[in-house]
């Protein structure tokens, strides 16, 4: 039984390090190596203006990433819902006195870098939707009124992000806290008929998009409609990933990048840039990377002991997929384009801190997979 | 601690998970699909709409054909254009550098403001010009400057030039911009600033002297910067043209009739190479070619001399007195008359119930054919017209190239005309009556001629009846094809005694002391020449101007004198050069005409005589032809 005493015996911080899945963490620096690799490419053959400073921050994140995974599990348990009211505050508070850029207010400044308060939520609500579902008896989670909590828990950022209004952020964290609630066991019908209910939705929420919202999504339909204006973006998007062929033009040789006909390629439409220089054999590899991640990711969630565990990895999993396809299909002209960042390549700080916070939740799932939680939450 | 309902937990965990998953794994194989479908299926259709962004064409523009005469001078060229551009994303502050500029090349205030609204208009990278057409110095002194000139950009272009200005602007013409209605299937018409031929050879053979446009294709961004060149192809230049006109003879010619409102044509007799074609007054090319002022284009437009009419070609004229030679070989041919035959002149000619005069008061005599020529006797031209009939006139006229152009290569040519029964009858609705033959007789009535045609029918005259046609390219210039299939001239049947009749009297209108222009004859010693003057009314003189008096030519308004004429050719022996005058309005032919035409021919002959002692020049190196013309 040694083996089983040890395993409720809090491990030591080396041996955590050591349980650290090397693989996954090889994996992330070569998706972020990419993503500096084009950075330099886009900025003309240069570590500035982008290389350099998401090196920087890639390496913060990293050191991050790292201590989140070695803290135990119950500790980010018990920071739960914290964690979620401080997201939640925030984003009241860029309500209220965010900078305002691109006609909607998403950042708050905290000195030494912008925040996104509503990338921290999608973590936070993850966070706190698994601790909800994992203190809950099994019987109670079929049971009606105990969605009303989950779905204030939901509701509350959204309506918020909805404001600013940030539509990409927002339906992200609802596919993420959705998941999670399917995930936990709630009544199957209640998402056949949430899907049918969002027909009828989507007519609501057409009347509540910005004009710029509405023309996006009416472009996306036809590119065409606008060739200069709203469909520009898409039609050049689509152009040079066409154009990059099997094997690409090359490195820092893409035309349609260099030549600056590419729209915001640092940042959301990074991927067109991998997709022009190094053709389909580029695009194939970083999606590659990106399924050996979700795929750990899911394989810790069904291997781990306690519900928190679990739910936390497989909504991080979520997490981390929905920007990895919503920004891909973007690109590639299959969604409308909304402000949502390609994971761990795009230039940017808010979603690359948040990733990273996320892989560490999934890395630090991993290595107290087998740390078994009380439902009441206590360190057991 | 696994309790059965965390076990069960567990499993429904499992299960959505795994359905979860399933969901990613499915629409990740979306991604894979549409990458494969972007970059493998439509690849082709995105890397050309790629290019399409990426590589701009831009037109290099031909160098345009010269134009040169004979001996290599240049009659219309291309110069070096000095010209001031501003580059205003290179100036920090454009208004500033222009205030700079303006001490050293003086910027017009309305120039100023054009400026600056092309500058706001453009995108910042691109030129806006300043200035064109500099001189060297200025030139020079904005470029020692250029520290102090942030943003500007000395620059040369190309521009059309005429060094010898009005000197042959009929036959060469102008360039200019091209209108919009002329854009058409070759892009260079759309190139800024390119300009076509609107005028003379210019215009008509444009395709010839244009060229074929180069290409550069250019990688250029997004604003349309150029980033490099990718590939190009150099623009081919325009034919030159070589014309069979000697600048030199041209310009003494025009320097000669400089005032008058002439035309005169000078043509080699034997192969119908023109050597000289000018029209005066004439207009500068070059004010065409930069943008006349509307004032002097109406100057030009509303001048009674009409300069800018090529009346070489253009101008049809009642021939007068030089159409004698015409009726006269008619006549010798037909049989109707005998050299010796003589015919009474009382001055006074019935026909049907009308009086024609003689222009010699008092008449001639008794006159023979050579005589007549000689004394240019109406009389005896009305009768011996009436006698051969118009048919056979017209017949006589035709053969010497009358009545039709001839289609050479300068635009504008006219048909003159040549009458006859059915003429008369189509254009007049009226029958031909002897009082017509008569009027022709003597090159006046419905007759018209070109000075052209006059210069063309006394080459055939003299050469021995060769039909040649006037020719002002030169062989060697244009294509190969048109130059090689030139057939020898055919020869116009008649007989070689009558012609020499008519020759003969041509000759005694100089060189005999009965002729007309006697005084006009070359007293040097080896120098000789020939011709017939006319004069051409302009005006019906009415019966009760004859009653009062005929006035004189220098009595009546300049617009009512008789046209002069005169056509002759040199030497009297082997005849190489035929010339034809008119001077509108000059009054008499012996007077006015016969001098140029004897000038024109001396100075020929002059130019001629010490052609082996200018070899020996060329060779000392002292003699530097195209020195006019070539830069």
């Amino acid at each position: 039984m040694a083996l089983l005493q040890g395993r409720r015996r809090s491990k030591s911080l080396l041996q955590k390090l050591s349980e650290l899945n090397l693989l996954i963490v090889v994996v992330v620096i070569l998706i972020a190596s990419i993503g500096f690799a084009l950075l330099y490419s886009v900025g003309g053959g240069g570590v500035d203006p982008w290389a350099k400073k998401q090196v920087i921050r890639f390496v913060i994140g990293m050191a991050g990433m790292v201590v989140i995974a070695l803290v135990d599990l119950r500790v980010w348990m018990f920071l739960a819902y914290p964690f979620y009211f401080i997201s939640l505050a925030l984003l009241v508070v860029v309500e209220i006195m965010g900078h305002t850029g691109m006609g909607a207010t998403r950042w708050v400044n905290l000195g030494f870098m912008n925040l996104q308060p509503s990338e921290l939520m999608k973590i936070a609500l993850v966070l706190a939707l698994a601790r909800y579902y994992h203190c809950m008896a099994k019987e109670d989670i079929t049971q009606y009124r105990k969605l009303i909590m989950p779905i204030f828990l939901i509701g509350a950022p959204v309506a918020l992000v909805f404001l600013q209004p940030d539509l990409g952020t927002g339906l992200l964290i609802i596919l993420g806290g959705i998941a999670i609630l399917f995930c936990a066991g709630v009544r199957m019908w209640l998402f056949v008929a949430g899907l049918l209910a969002m027909i009828p939705t989507a007519f609501g929420a057409w009347n509540l998009m910005k004009p710029y919202q509405q023309n996006r999504v009416l472009t996306f339909l036809n590119p065409e409609r606008d060739p200069l204006g709203a469909g520009y973006h898409s039609i050049q998007a689509k152009i040079a990933v066409g154009s990059g062929g099997i094997y690409g033009k090359g490195f820092i040789q893409g035309s349609q990048s260099q030549l600056n006909f590419l729209p915001e390629k640092h940042t959301d439409f990074i991927f067109t840039v991998l997709a022009e220089e190094f053709g389909l054999m580029g695009g194939l590899g970083l999606l590659g990377l990106y399924l050996i991640l979700l795929a750990y990711a899911v394989i810790i969630s069904m291997s781990v002991r306690s519900q928190f565990g679990r739910l936390l990895s497989l909504g991080m999993a979520v997490t981390f997929f929905l920007y990895m396809f919503i920004n891909i299909a973007m690109n590639l002209g299959m969604v409308p384009v909304v402000g949502v960042p390609l994971p761990l390549v795009s230039y940017g700080g808010s979603a690359m801190l948040t990733l990273l916070v996320g892989l560490g939740f999934v890395l630090c799932v991993a290595i107290h997979r087998d740390t078994s939680i009380s439902r009441g939450g206590a360190f057991a | 601690m696994v309790t059965p309902a965390d076990d069960q937990k567990y499993k429904i965990f499992t299960r959505r998970a795994s359905l979860i998953a399933g969901g990613m794994l499915v629409l990740s194989s979306s991604l894979v699909g549409r990458l494969y479908y972007l970059q493998v299926v439509s690849r082709d259709q995105y890397r050309l709409l790629a290019d399409k962004n990426r590589i701009s064409l831009r037109l290099l523009a031909p160098e345009r054909g010269k134009i040169l005469d004979r001996h290599g001078h240049g009659l219309a060229v291309n110069r070096t254009d000095y010209r001031v551009n501003i580059i205003p994303e290179q100036a920090e502050d454009v208004e500033q550098t222009l205030e700079a500029l303006n001490a050293i090349l003086p910027v017009s205030e309305r120039r100023r403001k054009r400026i600056l609204r092309a500058v706001k208009r453009q995108r910042a990278f691109l030129p806006v010009m300043v200035a064109e057409n500099l001189d060297w110095e200025t030139f020079a002194r904005v470029n020692i400057n250029i520290p102090e000139l942030p943003g500007i950009q000395p620059d040369m272009g190309i521009t059309r030039f005429y060094p010898e200005q009005d000197l042959l602007a009929h036959i060469v013409g102008y360039v200019s911009s091209v209108n919009e209605s002329e854009i058409g299937e070759d892009p260079l018409l759309e190139l800024p600033g390119f300009k076509i031929g609107k005028n003379g050879m210019e215009r008509i053979l444009d395709q010839k002297l244009r060229g074929r446009a180069g290409n550069s294709k250019v990688e250029v961004n997004v604003m349309g910067r150029v980033i490099r060149e990718l590939s190009r192809k150099d623009s081919i230049a325009g034919d030159t043209l070589n014309l069979t006109i000697d600048r030199d003879i041209q310009k003494f010619t025009a320097d000669r009739v400089r005032d008058e409102s002439a035309a005169v044509v000078v043509m080699d007799v034997h192969n119908g190479e023109i050597l000289a074609l000018t029209s005066t007054p004439a207009f500068d090319p070059n004010d065409f070619n930069l943008g006349i002022s509307q004032k002097k284009y109406d100057a030009l437009l509303n001048d009674a001399r009409k300069p800018l009419i090529n009346k070489t070609v253009q101008g049809e004229y009642p021939p007068g007195s030089t159409f004698k030679m015409i009726v006269a070989l008619a006549a010798l041919e037909a049989g109707v008359i005998d050299k010796n035959e003589k015919i009474f002149c009382n001055s006074r000619y019935e026909i049907g119930n009308t009086t024609k005069y003689c222009w010699k008061r008092g008449g001639h005599g008794y006159v023979s054919m050579v005589e007549a020529i000689a004394g240019s006797c109406d009389v005896y031209f009305y009768e011996i017209a009436g006698r051969v009939g118009i048919d056979r006139i017209h017949d006589m006229a035709a053969r010497f190239g009358l009545g039709r152009k001839f289609g050479i290569d300068i635009p504008g040519e006219k048909d003159g005309i040549n009458p006859s029964k059915g003429w008369k009858l189509a254009y007049r609705g009226q029958r031909w009556q002897g009082g017509d033959t008569a009027n022709v007789g003597i090159g006046q009535g419905d007759v018209l001629v070109t000075p052209l045609q006059l210069a063309v029918m006394t080459s055939r005259l003299v050469n021995g009846g060769k039909a040649v046609t006037p020719k002002i390219l030169a062989p060697d210039s244009g294509d190969e094809a048109e130059a090689g299939a030139t057939p020898a001239p055919e020869r116009i049947p008649f007989d070689r005694r009558n012609l020499a009749i008519v020759l003969q009297g041509m000759d005694a209108v100089i060189n005999s002391p009965k002729g007309v222009a006697y005084a006009t004859r070359m007293k040097e010693k080896g120098l000789s020449f020939a011709g017939k003057t006319g004069s051409a009314q302009v005006r019906r003189i009415s019966k009760a101007e004859r009653d009062e008096g005929v006035r004189k030519n220098e009595e009546k308004p300049w617009i009512e004198r008789d046209h002069a004429l005169f056509v002759g050719y040199g030497p009297v022996e082997n005849p190489r050069y035929a010339v034809s005058v008119i001077v509108e309005h000059g009054g008499g032919g012996s007077k006015k005409a016969a001098p140029i035409a004897r000038d024109v021919l001396k100075y020929m002959f002059n130019q001629e005589r010490p052609a082996e002692s200018r070899n020996a020049a060329i060779s000392a190196g002292s003699d530097r032809p195209g020195e006019r013309g070539g830069d």
